[in-house]
């Protein structure tokens, strides 16, 4: 009976879970988002360097909805919102689980520094205060929260400086143990501002293309969101999943096919901006749960 | 050889020559980086604790460990001496790499002692061991109440909590993996 208490204890979690995503909801449909269901299990995903996709027969599960929301903006959708599964094989540890839950939220005519508008009064209406306790450290939420570029960060938290980071290629390194840990502490932090190296499928900066329109959201140290004002150039972006590709290969990894459809309609695709943000991390900082095994009814190793 | 998706608490790999187990392990990553397996790893000759962060794409090799049936004899100034069944050779094993097990360990009795080449470094005890209560505070009167605890020590020198009716002379079982008071014995 041990395995059944073990479920029984995570009842008042799993309840306020329940009622997070229920208000998730409302906060979306009040400010005139469509819910859409896109499919989970794809032909392929975008490639990324780091993110390893799971098959599913033939095809794989996605890692994230990005694709097919943003081909539904080309096709002239304004504002979408989507709760789902997603999966990225290998990753379990205390924030990390091979199938979690993603929000992922696109608007059109819209772009990063809005969608850190829209982060903060999210945030604000989801908890009951003005404040999150999360392990006894008080977050406020009330004033605007704290926007520090990457290179600001590595100056402030690391031991090497962004550019020499980028050169040994030790960036994600000292980002997880040395920069990370103290990421909103007092208040939430958006870390801003991504080399154009590590800028995914965001836009360079119109004025300085040397920085990505990017930015991820940190509460008490945990990395809660990552968003873009979304990049609409199809010949860019299929450089960028092509270095993607090479360096997957490099690395001995399967090779994804090129997400040709998504390729050919982001051209249609107006200016547009998105995030992805990590629930079950959002429902630990809102319940203050130490790991995400206490949010989620069934972890891996519970099947 | 191992890859950074087989580390997890309890992995046993050489590093320098030497078996270790990853006493603590922790997987973090950023969202679009590069995955870090954080390790707090252990010396399993020397006891010595130590971090190491690994990243994604390394390998390593598996410890080359062995385990023996042999049976304990007794302990004497160099430590605890145990002898394999089959090969009659003798193994002594320091006070330091038994820990609390030694409390648990009654002579004859038949465990598991894991080898590093000719080298006892550890040992894995039956789950449940008789050891007789040598010395507890008697029950009160009064006390009725199921569940309730006391200490009382056993004749190997170890400490734990018990039921309250459990009284001084009484044999008991205890679980050799946690520490605990499992039963009384009837004799």
């Amino acid at each position: 009976m041990d395995g059944n208490w073990a479920l029984t204890r995570k009842r008042p979690r799993l309840e306020q879970r329940a009622r997070i995503v229920q208000m998730i909801r409302a906060f979306f449909n009040a400010r005139e988002y469509l819910e859409v269901e896109t499919p989970q299990r794809l032909p392929g995903n975008a490639p990324e360097a780091h993110i390893d996709a799971m098959t599913s027969a033939d095809w794989f599960l996605h890692t994230s909805p990005e694709l097919c929301m943003k081909r539904l903006l080309a096709a002239g959708y304004e504002k979408l919102f989507q709760i789902c599964h997603c999966w990225r094989d290998g990753e379990r540890g205390k924030r990390h689980l091979p199938e979690f839950t993603m929000l992922e939220w696109y608007a059109i005519d819209c772009d990063y520094r809005r969608l850190m508008d829209e982060c903060e009064i999210l945030l604000r209406a989801l908890a009951p205060q003005d404040n999150i306790v999360y392990q006894g450290e008080t977050i406020d939420l009330s004033g605007p929260f704290e926007r520090l570029t990457v290179a600001e960060a590595f100056d402030r938290y690391a031991s090497l400086g962004l550019a020499t980071a980028l050169e040994t290629n030790r960036f994600d390194e000292l980002l997880t143990l040395e920069v990370e840990p103290l990421l909103g502490r007092d208040r939430p932090t958006f870390l801003i501002e991504y080399p154009s190296e590590l800028a995914a499928l965001a836009r360079c900066h119109p004025e300085r293309p040397q920085v990505a329109e990017r930015f991820e959201l940190y509460v008490a140290g945990i990395e809660l969101a990552n968003a873009f004002s979304e990049l609409t150039d199809p010949t860019e972006q299929r450089r960028r999943f092509d270095a993607d590709e090479a360096e997957r290969r490099a690395a001995g990894k399967p090779p994804y096919p090129v997400p040709d459809k998504f390729l050919t309609e982001l051209a249609a695709m107006p200016e547009a901006a998105g995030i992805a943000l990590g629930l079950d991390r959002l429902v630990m900082l809102l319940t203050d749960a130490t790991t995400i095994d206490e949010v989620v009814t069934f972890t891996p190793e519970l099947l | 050889m191992l890859s950074t998706s087989d580390l997890r608490k309890g992995t046993k790999l050489m590093i320098d020559g030497e078996p270790h187990v990853i006493a603590q392990f922790d997987f973090s990553k950023p969202g679009k980086g590069q995955a870090l397996y954080k390790c707090k790893l252990r010396n399993m000759i020397t006891g010595a604790l130590f971090d190491r962060t690994y990243r994604s794409g390394e390998s390593f090799e598996p410890a080359a460990l062995h385990e023996s049936d042999m049976q304990y004899l007794y302990q004497d100034e160099s430590g605890y001496v145990f002898m394999d069944q089959k090969t009659y050779e003798q193994t002594t094993l320091p006070e330091e790499a038994l820990g609390d097990q030694k409390y648990f360990l009654v002579d004859n009795m038949e465990v598991k002692i894991l080898m590093f080449g000719e080298r006892g470094i550890g040992i894995t005890l039956p789950n449940f061991v008789n050891l007789r209560v040598t010395q507890s505070e008697p029950w009160v009167k009064g006390d009725t109440a199921a569940g309730n605890n006391k200490p009382a020590t056993v004749e190997s020198g170890y400490t734990l909590q018990v039921p309250s009716f459990v009284e001084e002379g009484t044999l008991i079982q205890i679980d050799t993996r946690t520490g605990e008071y499992v039963t009384r014995v009837k004799e």
